[in-house]
């Protein structure tokens, strides 16, 4: 395993020009322009956050290559397990920023019943199965769910995403070895973004890399620089190959950076510097593939405005449609805890009727 | 024309896997030792032969991962059905089972419906020591979401896993391996249900109402035997599903002998049976002529040695009935 992690892009945007089909012109430039949209979405949310229109937000500024260019190499069929900063996963699967900003509200019109917090999404008729605070569960879901794609025989590929922090829980490492075990199609790849909150990578492992663990489960492990979209699409191309011609798992670990906050939440300036954040910042992921565009002589600089006009409109008629909107009706409360309601749950949801109604009848607030 | 087999629990169980694997082509079992060996109770046995090991497999030892893969596994509508070797190596598995598995619907608005059962021996009487032993039902029930089953004899052993298997909702499904192998009864050989949603009185008796359930309630049998001798006349009621639970035949008991005792084997501060009392004094206080007793295991860890004393026996059991009844 060499020390540096596999990458193909030159610092000036450019590749040696066997490289250069490893994605199209019409795709880079599509995924450039998903990117923008979701900065644009991502500045905004974070305004909503800060004006008290949202709980909680998560973005993903510095990851958007890792997270756009995985997703390009799967079918819109194959199962995506998110840890909870992909949603760039979302917008490229053709999500509706509406059904997006529900769930972010915890609205009526929520697809999940106002029942998680922000950024804990389900779609499943864009095979997203549900977001997990508790990091790395999905990781052997995506197993289980790679099984199952064996055993129908339906050719669908998983995909995991987690940090970097999350490689220290228990479910990281039975995803791995039970998935090499089982040589199921899935694909888990690390965003190591340097940070798990405010805990440097350094502390996670005494490892020289995440990707090395591979070989202890039997399953290539391969480091990439994360900023690189040719080498995350060629990386992935070949996991997807490998996974669906029944070669089984793969680890890749994607070198990026967080250049947000951990969430709306957190304070990053208490634990990094300013020079470090800028350094990545001069070295941004979609700053790199704007260069490479502009390599392939597919860029011009209005882009970058016409984007951001189209954005606004988008997210300002996104805004005004999904707020407003009251929260769930209270009996959704106790539904879906079983398929149907059982006597107990039925009894709790009578009492907490009745104590409605008495608060109701005094005017009670 | 339905015929019977006289089985223990193992071969019932055994028999309701199998009916249960030829009939839908997604169910899989899978666990430590369940596929080539048939478990260390064999209650796969000759299922790997039968339906191949694709379909009956052998795993890594992680009890977390057996339930992860199961939950993955049912997102794409297969059947898993995994075993815990012991009850007591689930613990590893709490987080995908309490934050996973029994959230999984609720958390995804019902787009996602996994269904899984998790299989798994429990309690003493074995000279199992602390790790063969415990009783883990009550940290279970406690979870909403999670279905809680416990059979106490073959008949019920095979009705009610293949109606645990029937069922949308995730299932714990507690096998009182104590009694795997003590006794035979009469077991159709067809594809038969027992209700959810039904407790059964297995003793009719006017004077007290004992609730129990798994490998408890024969020794409550025991009990109410003794007590019969002393001129007492018990009813016990065989709860079959810990959650959720039937208190209207328990209330109606109640009602009518007026006094209660609750019987487990797991520890006693927030056992099953504090559910049980606080719901029952709730419903039927008027009816109540004495505080209603518990017998259960101690707030120790289960014991090796000295497990004898540790689990209720007929005895113990009796002892309280007596004061119970005696209560004026």
């Amino acid at each position: 395993m060499s020390d540096t992690p596999f990458s193909i892009l030159n610092e000036d945007g450019s590749c040696a020009s066997e490289y250069r089909n490893i994605i199209s012109d019409d795709d880079l430039m599509h995924l450039i322009k998903l990117i923008l949209f979701n900065r644009n979405w991502d500045k905004r949310m974070i305004m909503l956050q800060r004006q008290g229109r949202l709980g909680f937000y998560m973005t993903s500024t510095g990851e958007e290559t890792t997270i756009y260019g995985a997703c390009h190499c799967l079918n819109d069929n194959d199962p995506v397990f998110l840890s909870y900063r992909e949603l760039g996963c979302l917008f490229y699967r053709g999500v509706e920023p509406e059904r997006i900003l529900n769930q972010l509200i915890g609205n009526a019109k929520d697809n999940c019943k106002g029942r998680q917090m922000p950024i804990h999404f389900t779609f499943i008729e864009h095979a997203i199965p549900s977001v997990s605070s508790p990091v790395g569960t999905q990781l052997p879901h995506a197993c289980g769910s790679a099984y199952a794609s064996k055993y129908q025989n339906t050719d669908k590929v998983c995909l995991a995403f987690t940090g970097e922090g999350t490689t220290s829980e228990g479910d990281f490492h039975t995803a791995l070895n039970f998935s090499g075990e089982f040589e199921v199609p899935a694909i888990f790849l690390i965003r190591n973004n340097g940070y798990a909150i405010s805990t440097p990578e350094t502390v996670q492992t005494r490892a020289k890399s995440l990707a090395i663990r591979g070989e202890g489960y039997g399953i290539p492990g391969i480091q990439i620089d994360g900023t690189d979209i040719l080498a995350v699409v060629h990386t992935m191309n070949e996991a997807v190959d490998r996974a669906r011609s029944q070669q089984g798992p793969t680890l890749i670990e994607s070198m990026t950076y967080r250049i947000g906050a951990h969430s709306t939440a957190d304070d990053p300036t208490a634990y990094r510097s300013d020079d470090e954040v800028q350094q990545w910042q001069q070295h941004d992921n979609l700053k790199r593939m704007i260069d490479h565009a502009k390599w392939r002589n597919l860029w011009t600089d209005e882009i970058i405005h016409d984007e951001e006009k189209k954005a606004d409109q988008i997210i300002n008629e996104t805004i005004s449609s999904c707020e407003g909107w009251p929260p769930p009706e209270v009996e959704t409360l106790f539904e879906d805890v079983y398929e149907s309601l059982p006597p107990h749950l039925e009894e709790q949801k009578s009492e907490y009727e009745q104590y409605l109604n008495w608060k109701r009848e005094h005017e009670i607030p | 024309m339905s015929s019977f087999n006289s089985h223990n629990m193992i071969q019932a169980l055994n028999e309701a896997l199998d009916l249960y694997m030829a009939r839908e082509d997604q169910a899989v079992i899978f666990g430590e030792d369940v596929g080539y060996f048939g478990g260390v109770f064999r209650v796969t046995d000759g299922l790997q032969k039968k339906y191949g090991a694709h379909r009956v497999f052998d795993t890594p030892l992680a009890e977390a991962g057996i339930v992860a893969m199961a939950i993955g596994m049912a997102l794409e509508n297969m059947k898993p059905i995994a075993e815990i070797q012991f009850a007591d190596f689930v613990f590893p598995a709490f987080d995908q089972i309490v934050n996973e598995l029994a959230k999984y619907r609720y958390r995804s608005g019902a787009q996602y419906t996994p269904k899984v059962i998790l299989r798994m021996p429990y309690g003493g009487g074995i000279r199992g020591g602390h790790y063969h032993s415990q009783s883990p039902e009550a940290y279970f029930a406690h979870t909403p979401g999670l279905r809680v089953v416990v059979p106490s004899g073959p008949f019920e052993a095979k009705g009610l896993l293949l109606s645990c298997l029937d069922c949308p909702d995730p299932v714990i499904f507690l096998e009182p391996k104590r009694i795997y192998r003590a006794s035979k009864a009469e077991v159709p050989s067809e594809y038969y249900t027992i209700p959810l949603d039904k407790a059964k009185v297995i003793r009719k008796g006017k004077d007290l109402t004992v609730v129990s359930y798994g490998a408890m309630t024969s020794t409550v049998m025991e009990a109410a035997l003794l007590a019969e001798g002393e001129g007492y006349d018990i009813e016990v009621i065989d709860l079959l599903s810990l959650v959720p639970y039937d208190i209207k035949t328990i209330v109606q008991s109640v009602e009518k002998t007026g006094r209660c005792l609750i019987a487990h084997e797991a520890p006693r501060t927030c056992g099953y049976a504090a559910e049980l009392i606080a719901s029952i004094q709730q419903k039927a206080f008027s009816s109540l002529e004495a505080p209603i007793a518990r017998v259960t295991g101690f707030d120790t860890p289960f014991p090796y040695t000295l497990e004898n004393h540790y689990l209720p026996d007929a005895h113990r059991l009796f002892y309280e009935i007596a004061r119970v009844i005696d209560y004026v």
